[in-house]
C-alpha cells in the first residue's frame, strides 16, 4: 500500500510549477545547463538563469544556444565529460532534438530534460498534451510523468539519480503538464539542500572525455556488434524498472513524499472500473472517482508515473480484478485511432490470463479542457461495456462535430 | 572482444580498423606534373595524404576512400583516379 505523505504545511510557499522546478533542479547542483526559450518550457530557464545570475548554483555553465538540436548536443559533449547536465523542452523543440535524443541514449549519457508537454504543430497550439514525448518513445529516454508541481520539482532528484546509476546510465525526461503544471501557481514545498546532497550523491561517471587519457564516445558499430549495444540499452531500461521504485521509496524516507513508483493506484481494491492516464488529469479523474464513490460505483484509477520503461507487470498486477478498463491519452497514432498508453497497455494483456475489456479515449487535444461531466460519461460507458462488450474499441472524446 | 556500455573505447582505434577498402577509385600521383604545392595534403577529409622526404607526397591506401578530392582539386592535373581492380 502507497505511504501517506508527511507534508509540513508550515514550509509550503506559493510558487509557479516552473520555478519549483527550476528551484529543484537547482539544488541537484548540475554543472552544465543548456537553455534555448520555447513556450511553455521557457519559465524554467529564465529561472535557472536568474540563479545563475545570482550566483545561486556553483560550479555551473549556462549555455546559452540557437537552437534545440544545439542544445541538447551541447549537453552529449558536457555529460561525456562528467558533467551533471541539464536542459528543458517543448513540443517542436523536443522534435527538433529527435536525432540527438537517440545519440544521448545510446552514449549512455545520464542528462535530465524537463518537458513542459505541449501539443505539435501543424496547426500551431501553444497548450498541452502529450503528443511531443509520447512521440518520442523509442529514442531510449527514460519518461516519467507528474501529476501536480509538487510531484514534478520532486521527480528531477529523483530522475538524476535514476540516470545516474551505474547499472542504468539512461537519460531521463520529466514530463508535467505545458501550462496546466508549469503556469499554475500552487503551494509546494521546495525541496532542501541538505536533504537533496544527501538524496543525491555527486555524480561519478566510470569514463570521462579528459584530453589526459583520451576515449571514445559512441565509437562505430558494424553488424558485429551492434546488435549488443541495443540489448545493453534494453537491459538498462529493465533494471530501471526496479530503480524508479526504489528511488521513489528513497525519496519518502527522506523527504516524506510519494506519489507512487511505476504506477500509483487510487481506489482499485474493490474496483469493477479502472481508469488509466498519466500527468495532471489525474487529479480531475479522482475527484470524479470520490464523487462516484458516494453512488456506490465500484470505480478505481492507475495512474502510470513511468510509461518508459514500460512497467506492463505492475499494471497488470493492479489490473487483474477489473471488469472494464478504460485508458485515457492525450495522443493519437494517426492511422491507427490509439493512443499510446491504450495500444500498449493492451498489447500488454495480450498472452496474459487477462482478458477484461480495454477501451481507449483520446482526450484534450492541443489542451482543451478535460472536464468532470467528460469523465463520468466515459465512466457511464465502461459500465455499458461490461454489461453488454465493446462496440467502440478506441476513439476521439470530446469532438465538436459541428466545425467539421 | 568486448563492448562497454555507449560504445566507449579508448582513442585511436581507427588506426587498427582499417577502412581503405571502401574505395572505388584510387589516386595515383604523376610526380612529373607535381608542382609540390601541398593542396592535396591540405584538402585531404581523411588525412590520407602524407609528405615525402624529397618534398613530394605519398597516399595512405589504408585509409583513403577514393573521394577524388584532391584530383579535383590539383591544379596541374598530377593525379589520376585509376578503378581499383582484383
Amino acid at each position: 500500500m502507497a505511504p501517506e505523505n508527511k507534508i509540513d504545511k508550515k514550509k509550503m510557499v506559493v510558487v509557479e510549477g516552473s520555478y519549483a522546478v527550476a528551484h529543484a533542479t537547482k539544488v541537484c547542483r548540475p554543472n552544465v545547463i543548456s537553455a534555448y526559450p520555447i513556450t511553455p518550457q521557457t519559465h524554467i530557464v529564465e529561472e535557472l538563469s536568474q540563479f545563475m545570475a545570482d550566483g545561486e548554483i556553483p560550479n555551473c555553465e549556462y549555455i546559452n544556444v540557437e537552437s534545440e538540436f544545439s542544445a541538447l548536443s551541447a549537453l552529449v559533449g558536457a555529460s561525456a565529460a562528467g558533467a551533471r547536465s541539464y536542459s528543458a523542452t517543448t513540443s517542436q523543440g523536443l522534435e527538433l532534438m529527435h536525432e540527438v535524443l537517440f545519440n544521448v541514449s545510446g552514449m549512455r549519457l545520464p542528462v535530465v530534460m524537463t518537458i513542459a508537454n505541449r501539443a505539435v504543430s501543424a496547426p500551431i497550439n501553444i497548450w498541452n498534451d502529450h503528443q511531443d514525448s509520447i512521440s518520442q518513445r523509442d529514442t531510449g529516454w527514460i519518461q516519467l510523468y507528474a501529476e501536480d508541481t509538487q510531484e514534478i520539482s520532486d521527480m528531477t532528484p529523483q530522475a538524476f539519480k535514476i540516470s545516474e546509476d551505474k547499472d542504468i546510465l539512461m537519460p531521463s525526461m520529466v514530463c508535467m503538464d505545458g501550462f496546466i503544471l508549469s503556469h499554475v501557481y500552487e503551494p509546494v514545498v521546495l525541496l532542501e539542500q541538505d536533504l537533496t546532497d544527501e538524496f543525491l550523491p555527486k555524480y561519478e561517471p566510470e569514463h570521462v572525455l579528459d584530453p589526459k587519457n583520451p576515449m571514445s564516445f559512441g565509437a562505430f558499430a558494424d553488424p558485429d556488434s551492434y546488435t549488443e549495444f541495443r540489448y545493453l540499452q534494453e537491459q538498462a531500461m529493465q533494471k530501471s524498472l526496479k530503480k524508479i521504485e526504489d528511488v521513489a521509496n528513497e525519496f519518502y524516507d527522506a523527504y516524506g513524499r510519494y506519489y507512487g513508483g511505476l504506477i500509483d493506484e487510487y481506489r482499485t481494491d474493490d474496483a469493477d472500473i479502472i481508469i488509466m492516464a498519466m500527468g495532471s488529469i489525474i487529479g480531475t479523474i479522482k475527484n470524479v472517482i470520490d464523487k462516484l464513490r458516494d453512488r456506490n460505483v465500484k470505480v478505481g484509477l492507475l495512474k502510470v508515473r513511468s510509461f518508459r520503461p514500460f512497467p506492463a507487470a505492475a499494471i497488470k498486477d493492479a489490473l487483474k480484478n477489473a471488469k472494464v478498463v478504460a485508458v485515457l491519452d492525450k495522443n493519437i497514432s494517426l492511422g491507427l485511432n490509439e493512443g499510446a498508453l491504450f495500444t500498449e497497455t493492451k498489447s500488454s494483456l495480450y498472452n496474459s490470463k487477462l482478458d477484461m475489456p480495454i477501451i481507449g479515449y483520446m482526450v484534450g487535444h492541443g489542451g482543451r479542457d478535460i472536464k468532470v461531466d467528460l469523465i463520468e460519461k466515459i465512466v457511464d460507458d465502461a459500465k455499458e461495456v461490461m454489461k453488454t462488450g465493446i462496440t467502440i474499441e478506441s476513439q476521439f472524446t470530446d469532438l465538436k462535430e459541428e466545425l467539421i | 572482444m568486448k563492448i562497454l556500455p555507449g560504445g566507449v573505447c579508448e582513442a585511436g582505434s581507427t588506426r587498427v580498423n582499417k577502412t581503405g577498402g571502401w574505395r572505388t577509385f584510387k589516386p595515383v600521383y604523376n610526380y612529373d606534373k607535381c608542382i609540390k604545392c601541398k593542396l592535396c595534403e591540405l584538402l585531404c577529409p581523411d588525412s590520407s595524404v602524407n609528405p615525402r622526404d624529397d618534398g613530394f607526397f605519398e597516399f595512405d591506401y589504408d585509409f583513403c576512400k577514393g573521394c577524388g578530392i584532391c584530383a579535383n582539386e590539383c591544379p596541374t592535373d598530377a593525379i589520376d583516379m585509376v578503378l581499383e581492380e582484383k
